[in-house]
């Protein structure tokens, strides 16, 4: 099929940006979306002009670092998938498509489709773990763990940190990616211990980098590639409230 | 030269423990003074920059990604092996040696081994501490699970995430050292070369990827945790970053590059549709816990739908060839076998390159709900790749190159040859012999990261002055000039064939001629291609934008570079080892029902190779290796 795309193009941080138009010929239902792009930007090399920068790596949905807005969606119009398991087969020949970068304060636009996402590793860095030193812990099956709450925990840990939860939210709110971490260790024995402190880090962190507030749009959920769910939100302010001197 | 990989003598069941007490401690207060170079965040990379953070060294780590998180140890999907005998399956540190050392085709060293398999119930722990959710069962245990080349449930799972969930802890681990100042990050950045200062490591050379600048970084020792080389093959398991040049950079400053042609190819993939492919998407092992390989047993019926061919019709020829194992038979039987179906023209699905991977036995059995909570991810990874629901019908699958055995050379202490040069992980070669077997890659890696560099990395500074050389030192600035230069050339050849062109083109050749069936014949075409086409890539090659700034063609292209040197390293080895063994399958050496046949007399060794110039000959030294403990035998899992 062929496709018209409109894809944001920005030299760097200080540049202003555009939306340019390239035409995607013979694109086989079958490639990814970044396939389809990695065969615009062949022909763009061909022709001595510079390819679109994007990330990605894995390509297997697992990494978090592909990130593209495509017809205003993060990740784009399927349910469930990264931009780098998107398929051309949900596109129409024709079809024109809009193809943008994370936009937030708190991610910076380094190049074209590629932005800075550090702000979500510092949130890690304020309190996302338990303070474990390597060598002299338990035995792994010292302490149980309820299989209802490993299935949880595990649930909030599939967060890959790519930053949709923030790039759908009309606020840019990271409540999505800081709830999940939160979750996922105060749901586990192993982080119940500092789960007062890591919570209140986390979210001090978070108001510091510059992301918003939630407002119960959950459009943070729509576009979680992972089906992280909001209710790790709730939680959240549950483990705040718990948290917060009585 | 024979190496010697200067491993502990006496019991085994001491190797380890003694030789921890016979290493020098850097004393504590001392430990802050040492700077290290940790180069790499995967699951080796991240538990060594993390717990020598720990132990109060100066770390310095650098990934090539905009995160630490994002190394590809987080696409692991099946699971870690340790030696809990949790399920009292008749397990044990003896047993999970044996396995290793068994399924590598007794081409990996014992001591080395012997360290992982008492390790590996350390890292079980260290993880749960972390947070990391691994399956539970209804009472709280820890669940496990089956992999290939056991017969004991050992693997321990979280869904199908395991990978990112134990790098995530790593990750998380890193993070709390950053900010206590410990560790300093550099993420963004690739390394391009390794300082060598008379005769020892004392730095790295990196391209910043997001300002294009290249800069010096010294340490009193460099570690390298950069993971695998299988990108060589274009098409793989591996993400699109992955590359040989981290490691290949250090062989041509002198350390010894070891075993380069035992490589992986996993039997579980999904198959490839056309030229587009950029990747090849893995299905675990794990599967084969629950799914049953098949072909149909007449050509005619290829065509014809799953559900047509009755199951008279239908040949599960790994339970067929390999009844004991059936489809838990090790990875290179299993993809050996798939590939021999295909040859035979009884493959399905495009091209006829594909075998059925059937579910159907299992659902009836435990239903479909258990299915979908063991494998659910990837079953909806597979609708996505394929659009066919592998609930409903069989999965189809294909081997794909995936993990290498093969890495630089290292002592017992995890040191190179080049004093000061650490490598750890994937990256280096030795304990997965000649195959590896699955869920012990992550294992080895966090044994690597957690629980043997910490020791190791002490002995060898004790006898280093913290500092003595700096980034001042002449040898950095001929290193910058040397990147500086190989960045300028790609730039200024202005050709007409794209980076991706060649590395295609070098794939093609690869897979073909040195992938799963190897011959005298096969090696020396490839020998001939690989010169022709990496001096076309000097002449030809196509790069444009500047250097300074984000220029994902300049990265792609010097990694295409040093797969077009260490592609005819890795073919050089494959034609020197005369003998068919693990993942290294030469067509003149095997028995008359088509399996692996070893020469134990003439190549229990390991190949060590020293890079002489792209025009000069390799030269071999060998490292004997010696099983004290466990019998050479034929291997076999009939
Ligand atoms: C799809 C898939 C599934 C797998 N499943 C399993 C499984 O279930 N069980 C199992 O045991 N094993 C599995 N494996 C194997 C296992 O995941 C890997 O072997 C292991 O994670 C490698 O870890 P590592 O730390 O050595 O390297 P990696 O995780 O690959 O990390 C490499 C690091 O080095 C950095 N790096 C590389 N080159 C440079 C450079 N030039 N400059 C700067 N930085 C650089 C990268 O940025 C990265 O941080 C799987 C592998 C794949 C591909
Ligand atoms: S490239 Fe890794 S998630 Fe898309």
């Amino acid at each position: 099929m062929n496709l018209i795309l409109h894809v944001w193009r920005q030299n760097g941080p200080n540049d202003k940006g555009r939306l340019d138009q390239y035409e995607a010929k013979n694109v086989s239902p079958d490639s990814s979306f970044l396939e389809m792009l990695d065969e615009v930007n062949e022909d763009l090399i061909k022709k001595g002009q510079i390819p679109i920068e994007f990330d990605h790596d894995c390509r297997e949905g697992i990494c978090g670092t592909c990130s593209q807005v495509i017809n205003g969606i993060p990740h784009g119009p399927d349910k469930l998938v990264t931009t780098c398991q998107l398929h051309m087969r949900k596109f129409k020949d024709g079809d024109h498509i809009y193809i943008e970068p994370w936009r937030s304060k708190a991610f910076p636009i380094i190049k074209d489709l590629v932005t800075d996402r550090n702000a979500l590793d510092r949130i890690i860095q304020a309190y996302g773990y338990t303070s474990t030193h390597t060598g002299g812990v338990a035995d792994g099956n010292a302490m149980l763990v309820p299989k209802v709450a490993a299935d949880e925990a595990m649930d909030a840990a599939a967060c890959i940190g790519c930053g949709a939860c923030v790039a759908a939210c009309p606020n840019a709110s990271a409540m999505l990616f800081t709830s999940a971490k939160v979750s996922q260790l105060a749901l586990l024995p192993q982080g119940k211990a500092e789960a007062a402190k890591r919570v209140k880090a986390m979210v001090e962190q978070m108001d510091s980098e510059g992301f918003g507030n939630c407002t119960n749009h959950y459009e943070c959920q729509a576009a979680c590639p992972k089906g992280i769910s909001v209710s790790f939100i709730s939680r959240m302010n549950r483990e705040m409230m718990k948290a917060l001197p009585q | 030269m024979i190496l010697d990989g200067k491993c502990p003598t006496g019991p085994i069941q001491d190797s380890w423990d003694k030789h921890r007490f016979d290493m020098k401690l850097v004393n504590p207060a001392n430990k802050r003074k040492y700077k290290i170079l940790v180069v790499g965040t995967g699951l080796a990379g991240g538990a060594a920059a993390a717990s020598l953070g720990e132990l109060g060294y100066n770390v310095e780590a650098f990934c090539y990604q905009d995160s630490a998180r994002r190394a590809h140890s987080i696409a692991a999907q099946g699971g870690i092996n340790a030696a809990k005998n949790y399920p009292n399956d008749g397990d044990s540190i003896y047993r999970l040696f044996y396995d290793t050392i068994k399924g590598g085709d007794f081409r990996a060293r014992e001591a080395d081994v012997w360290r992982l398999a008492q390790v590996s119930n350390n890292i079980i722990d260290q993880c749960v501490a972390q947070g990391v959710p691994f399956a539970r069962d209804y009472a709280g245990y820890l669940d496990t699970r089956s992999f290939g080349g056991a017969q004991v449930s050992r693997t321990f799972y979280a869904r199908g995430q395991t990978g990112q969930q134990l790098l995530l802890g790593a990750y998380q681990a890193l993070m709390r050292q950053i900010k206590v100042g410990t560790v300093k990050l550099h993420a963004r950045r690739e390394m391009l070369d390794l300082v060598v200062v008379d005769g020892v490591a004392k730095g790295i050379t990196v391209r910043n990827l997001v300002s294009g600048e290249i800069e010096s970084h010294w340490g009193d020792a460099v570690i390298l945790a950069t993971g695998g080389y299988m990108n060589v093959f274009y098409l793989s398991t591996n993400a699109m970053g992955c590359s040989v040049t981290a490691t290949w950079k250090a062989a041509k400053k002198g350390a010894f590059f070891a075993n380069p042609c035992y490589t992986q190819i996993h039997p579980t993939c999904i198959p490839q549709t056309g030229d587009h492919q950029s990747k090849l998407t893995l299905m675990s092992e794990s599967l084969r816990n629950d799914g049953r390989c098949w072909v149909p047993k007449k050509k005619e019926d290829c065509e014809k739908k799953a559900a047509d061919i009755p199951e008279d019709d239908r040949d599960y020829y790994l339970e067929r060839k390999y009844p004991s194992f059936g489809n838990l038979a090790p990875r290179d039987i299993a993809s050996r076998a798939a590939k021999e179906q295909c040859d035979d023209e009884r493959g399905v699905g495009p091209g006829k390159r594909g075998v059925y991977l059937d579910f159907q036995s299992s659902i009836d059995r435990v239903g479909e709900n258990t299915i979908a909570e063991r494998y659910g991810n990837l079953f909806q990874m597979y609708e996505k790749i394929t659009d066919e629901n592998a609930y409903k019908q069989p999965m189809r699958i294909y081997p794909a190159p995936h993990y290498a055995m093969g890495g630089l050379w290292i002592d017992y202490n995890c040191m190179s040859n080049l004093p000061g040069l650490f490598v750890l992980g994937e990256a280096n070669f030795s304990v997965h012999g000649a195959n590896r077997l699955g869920a012990s890659a992550l294992m080895q890696g966090l044994a690597d990261g957690y629980f043997v560099i910490p020791n190791t990395i002490a002995h060898y500074l004790v006898g280093v002055a913290p500092g003595a050389v700096k980034a001042d030192h002449p040898e950095f600035k001929k290193s910058v000039d040397e990147v500086q230069g190989q960045v300028d050339t790609l730039l200024s050849i202005n050709g007409t064939k794209t980076v991706s062109e060649f590395h295609r083109e070098l794939g093609k050749i690869m897979w073909e001629n040195v992938g799963m069936a190897r011959s005298e014949e096969s090696l020396n075409f490839a020998l001939k291609k690989i010169p022709e086409l990496r001096e076309e890539f000097w002449q030809n090659v196509k790069v444009t934008g500047s250097k300074a700034e984000v220029n994902s063609q300049i990265e792609n292209a010097g990694r295409v570079a040093d797969f077009l040197e260490f592609s005819a390293l890795l073919t050089k080895d494959a034609l020197t080892r005369e003998e068919s063994c693990g993942g290294h399958f030469r067509v003149e050496h095997q028995t008359a029902d088509g399996e692996a046949m070893r020469d134990d007399e003439n190549f229990t060794y390991v190949a060590a190779w020293e890079f002489k110039g792209n025009d000069k000959e390799p030269e071999l030294h060998k490292e004997p290796l010696k099983f004290d403990n466990i019998k050479l035998a034929v291997r076999s899992y009939k």
